[in-house]
């Protein structure tokens, strides 16, 4: 990055979403279709014991990587320990621990691959 | 020629009076001692924060008109169709007669013991948006230990959107009726701190978006977009919540010295019974299935019986009268035509 008399060009913050990839979550919601009805309202992350203790928000998480934002999701997904409290709450039905053991599945993968 | 009503609350008691002013002969039926169904148990009505019990008296003051038989404390055993015409056996023996049946048996007010990690009669100080109307009416808020709240949290969306309690709609009134009880509240308690958790605001009359805005600016309600994950209490019988405040993206725990649940919309077990009885539809929404969403909205599928008010649908006032008067018009079009 330039970097004159002490000033930089900051990266934009904005999600862009013509640029992201969002393909983990095209594959997601169609081999876990209940990941498409999240409507946000945070049960999962009120009870969710790693959300109490660390920065996870399997909330936020899922709504990221819907935007194609994944970069988080890496250092985030391994802060769950599927105790399924989320399962219990949600309103929707999303099968919650299920969509992080096909994240995990997926990002293993990936790495394996690359 | 001569209807028969199933149902006196708003929704009958006004289907019966316009049907009776345009000459039908009305018979309405009511299972309870009085009319007026589940608009006794309210105190005051959203937007104009008019008198309940003043517009339940207009309603039933009006079937004293000579074409209405009233039949209280009654319940129909039996439903037959004879050669065009309903009879209607009731449980004190009696054998009305009628060319059309009206259902307006109504809703009925979630079982809160249901959600039972709010903890609703676990909990000494969790109580539902009904009872917090009891308390409106005889002007008394206390907590179980006879103290002045000082924190009181309004819990959106109970056994509504939720398909845990088998509830998958939106009941609608919650959302507006939860703000009308905080601003009541708040002219009860001018220095305690109310709060709503909601999912999403759902202002859908008029007025009621100004009257969410007022809540805000005039009488400093908080808004909480979270949804409830549990609740438990502590030895001074304080209710501690745990939700998400999903505008920060934070867990967020409060204590509450009273917690109000907003219980959602039910079909009855009265219009249940009749929709087994008559053969009618249900949704997949639990409440009675209309012919047509847009043209007969009155109309079920067996011929000559109608609906009208809340039990097709979770419905406020305003529309429950509307839909009774349409359920009239759509009664006397369809005498007009029927051939005896």
């Amino acid at each position: 990055m330039m970097n004159f008399w002490g000033f930089s060009i900051a990266e934009a913050r904005v999600i862009d979403y013509d640029k992201n990839d969002k393909s983990l979550a095209e594959m997601l919601a169609e081999e876990m279709p209940t990941t498409r009805l999240c409507i946000g309202c945070g049960g999962c992350s009120a009870t969710c014991t790693a959300g109490n203790l660390t920065e996870f928000n399997i909330r936020k998480l899922q709504m990221l990587l819907k935007r194609g934002e994944t970069k988080d999701l890496r250092d985030q997904l391994h802060k769950c320990m599927l105790c399924g409290k989320c399962l219990l709450v949600c309103p929707r039905g999303v099968d919650t621990r299920k969509m992080i053991l096909f994240l995990f599945r997926q990002l293993s993968e990936q790495d394996h691959n690359s | 020629m001569s209807v028969i009503i199933i149902g006196a609350g708003p929704a009958g008691c006004e289907a019966a009076y316009q049907l009776a002013q345009a000459g039908e002969k009305v018979e309405l039926i009511e299972q309870e001692a009085q009319p007026g169904g589940n608009l006794n148990n309210w105190y005051q009505l959203f937007p104009d924060r008019k008198s309940a019990q003043e517009l339940n008296r207009q309603l039933i003051l009006r079937l004293e008109h000579p074409n209405i038989r009233l039949h209280l404390g009654c319940m129909p055993t039996k439903i037959d169709r004879r050669e065009g015409r309903f009879e209607v056996q009731l449980n004190d023996g009696a054998l009305l007669t009628g060319q059309a049946l009206l259902i307006a048996g109504g809703f009925q007010l979630f079982n809160a013991h249901r959600k039972e990690e709010y903890g609703y009669g676990i909990y000494e100080n969790v109580i539902t948006s009904v009872e917090l109307e009891n308390f409106f009416t005889n002007q008394r808020i206390q907590t179980s230990t006879g103290q002045l709240p000082k924190r009181v949290g309004f819990i959106h969306c109970v056994g509504s959107r939720d398909e845990k309690t088998c509830n998958f709609h939106c009941s609608k009134l919650c959302c507006v009726t939860a703000v009308k009880q905080a601003i009541e509240l708040r002219e009860i308690l001018p220095e305690a701190e109310i709060l709503c958790f909601y999912m999403d605001m759902r202002m859908f009359g008029p007025g009621y978006e100004e009257m969410y805005r007022e809540a805000q600016e005039k009488y400093r309600i908080k808004f909480v977009r979270g949804r409830l994950s549990e609740a438990s209490e502590n030895k001074a019988k304080q209710v501690l919540i745990k939700a998400e405040d999903t505008l920060i993206g934070k867990p967020l725990k409060m204590t509450l010295d009273l917690m109000v649940l907003m219980v959602g919309m039910e079909l009855s077990a009265g219009s249940r019974q009749l929709a087994e009885m008559t053969g009618i539809e249900k949704a997949t929404n639990g409440f009675l299935r209309v012919k047509d969403p847009h043209f007969a909205t009155n109309e079920t599928n067996q011929k000559g019986i109608f609906l009208a008010g809340s039990c097709s649908s979770p419905m406020n006032l305003t529309d429950t009268l509307t839909d009774a008067r349409s359920a009239a018009l759509t009664i006397r079009e369809y005498l007009k035509h029927i051939d005896l």
